[in-house]
């Protein structure tokens, strides 16, 4: 058993400078690490004999259109079933150019969530092997989770983002 | 966008148009969209070369309903009915557990009464997730009967929800923070009576087909996974445990109290079809034995938590009490104050970890809500599980495996 803050101490002795920020809440540790060294953290994090992160649960991305080289974060949970911790990884990427590492050569479950990923936000996966649309079909040319597209109708008045608690 | 690919082909239809097919041995054939195995809606192009598979590719999203984008645009309340339309044959399970993830990201403390009774219901939402799964099994085997013993027994749960909620397939069970109203005195009839019976109209359905010749020819070796690969491709659920791998969140990540109960997680060994099915079997009866503690030994208290900005108050109240007019309106009209925060709460759904990771930025709506849909994530070890094997298995592979339209295409 491992809790959260005696697993940010290792993580923090174990990759010193790419540990960004970190913080801990609803009894989950959040780290924040550089795009660029994503897929070597996660490869240390699943192979290292103690912390042994070998399931992946979760993948996503989320889109904050209102701040600036920082557009998109794709979001990794991880779960130590020997610890029994779970751990979220944060990379932040700029609109100019969304691409990540892809882990599919880590874990082969990535594939499909990595793929709705693009499917849905545009964030690109280097040596991903088959980075195509999953639910959407092919032909469409946007990406539909991102914040520009309103899920109303554009021409309605009735209706604005005042009404949804944002301005 | 993607350059860098390597493969012979770069969608379904060139796939199924490719020049082994044109100039070789190999057939190409269409197994769904619309196939009564794929029970629901997705495409899987089989390679066979005579009735063996070589390669296979799967197309899915018939039936994406763009359920994260609309839970943007939702108050909180308003999102508990479209988890009902992810994994539709449980789905007080996703309710529940989105009730609980709000309850988590709002730190609210819940009754030990509400958590028996959402125990009670969540266990026979699995065993009726868990009876349609295996005894379509036996519909792909070639033995209707076994399809319709059970639905009578099924039947006895869905009018339970009915006594809680009024609904039996969409049930938008349950408020945050607890029941609209207590266990009626019908519902504590039918719950008693359904204990007495459903042990012994279980246990003649199970031996029917568990030590069937025929059945266990057709189902063992068939669809096999490793615990390796079973790990690697992420599933979770009784096709994980099938595989020997003991991972339950209920015992993992206890949540709603499931750390008092006292229950044996089934392992398999093979992880073929076999066993995914005589985990599903026992876990039925775990079940049971889970409601029969939870039942037995319920909490006295409330049957709703103390969360008068998210649970609507009684309307006798609303019509005589200024305070609770007010929360009454806001809560219909989604005007509740939410804090700002990061969530990610699961649970063991009929077929694996349901997971909800929830951003809020403090409006009234989600600022982002994933769900984490444990059969999109393990349909990927599909073609895997399949290669080398025949068209007839690859059917029962695939009912085996519970793959749910609904919650496979969000």
């Amino acid at each position: 058993m491992l809790n959260n803050e005696a697993l940010l101490a290792q993580l923090e002795d174990l990759f010193t400078s790419n540990i960004l920020s970190s913080e801990i809440n609803f009894n989950m540790l959040t780290v924040e690490v550089p795009a660029a060294s994503i897929h070597k953290i996660i490869a240390q994090l699943q192979k290292d004999e103690n912390l042994s992160f070998g399931f992946l649960t979760l993948i996503g991305a989320v889109h904050y259109p209102d701040s600036p080289g920082r557009e998109f974060a794709v979001v990794y949970h991880l779960d130590s079933w020997k610890n029994n911790v779970r751990l979220r990884l944060k990379v932040f990427l700029p609109l100019s150019n969304p691409s990540v590492d892809s882990i599919t050569d880590l874990f082969p479950g990535a594939n499909w969530m990595e793929r709705e990923s693009y499917d849905f936000f545009g964030v690109i996966f280097n040596n991903h092997p088959d980075l195509r649309r999953i639910l959407n079909e092919d032909s469409m040319d946007y990406f539909p989770l991102r914040k520009e597209y309103a899920l109303e109708d554009g021409t309605r008045e009735d209706k604005d983002d005042r009404f949804f608690g944002r301005d | 966008m993607n350059k860098e690919k390597e493969l012979s082909y770069n969608s379904p239809s060139e796939f199924y148009n490719s020049k082994e097919t044109i100039d070789g041995d190999i057939a190409t054939i269409n197994l769904g969209p619309t196939h009564p195995a794929t029970h629901g809606i997705f495409q899987n192009i089989l390679k066979v070369d005579g009735e063996k598979i070589i390669s296979s590719e799967q197309t899915v999203g018939y039936i994406h309903r763009a359920f994260e984008k609309l839970a943007e645009r939702r108050p909180y309340n308003q999102i508990t009915p479209i988890t009902d339309r992810l994994n539709y044959c449980s789905s007080p399970i996703n309710n529940l557990g989105w009730h609980m993830t709000m309850e988590k990201l709002l730190q609210v403390e819940i009754p030990k009464r509400v958590d028996y009774m959402r125990v009670i219901i969540m266990e026979l939402a699995r065993i009726a997730d868990h009876l349609i799964c295996d005894s379509v099994i036996g519909v792909d085997t070639g033995a209707l009967t076994s399809f319709f013993y059970p639905f009578q027994e099924r039947e006895k749960i869905y009018e339970l929800y009915e006594e809680i909620c009024g609904a039996r397939l969409t049930t938008n069970i349950g408020r945050i923070g607890g029941f609209e109203r207590d266990f009626t005195p019908v519902f504590h009839t039918k719950l008693k009576s359904f204990l007495k019976t459903f042990p012994k109209a279980f246990g003649e359905w199970d031996s029917m087909l568990a030590r069937n010749r025929i059945f266990m020819d057709r189902t063992r070796g068939t669809g096999p996974i490793s615990p390796e690969r079973a790990l690697a491709y992420g599933l979770t659920g009784p096709n994980l445990r099938a595989a020997g791998v003991d991972y339950d969140v209920r015992v993992m990540h206890p949540y709603s109290s499931y750390e008092d109960f006292d229950f044996i997680i089934p392992v398999g060994v093979n992880g073929d079809t076999y066993d995914r099915w005589m985990v599903r079997q026992e876990e039925i009866r775990q079940s049971v034995r889970i409601i029969e503690q939870a039942y037995g030994n319920m909490p006295e208290g409330s049957y709703k938590a103390d969360v008068p900005d998210f649970y609507l108050p009684d309307k006798a109240d609303v019509y005589n009490n200024m305070e609770a007019l007010i929360y009454h309106f806001k809560i219909v009209m989604g005007e509740m104050e939410v804090p700002a925060g990061e969530v990610y709460h699961s649970v063991e759904g009929g077929n694996g970890e349901l997971g909800y990771y929830l951003i809020s930025d403090g409006g009234r709506t989600p600022y982002r809500l994933q769900f984490r849909r444990p059969c999109f994530i393990y349909y990927q070890a599909y073609p895997e599980m399949i290669t080398g094997q025949t068209i007839s298995d690859a059917v029962i592979t695939l009912s085996s495996m519970n793959v749910i339209a609904g919650e496979l295409d969000a």
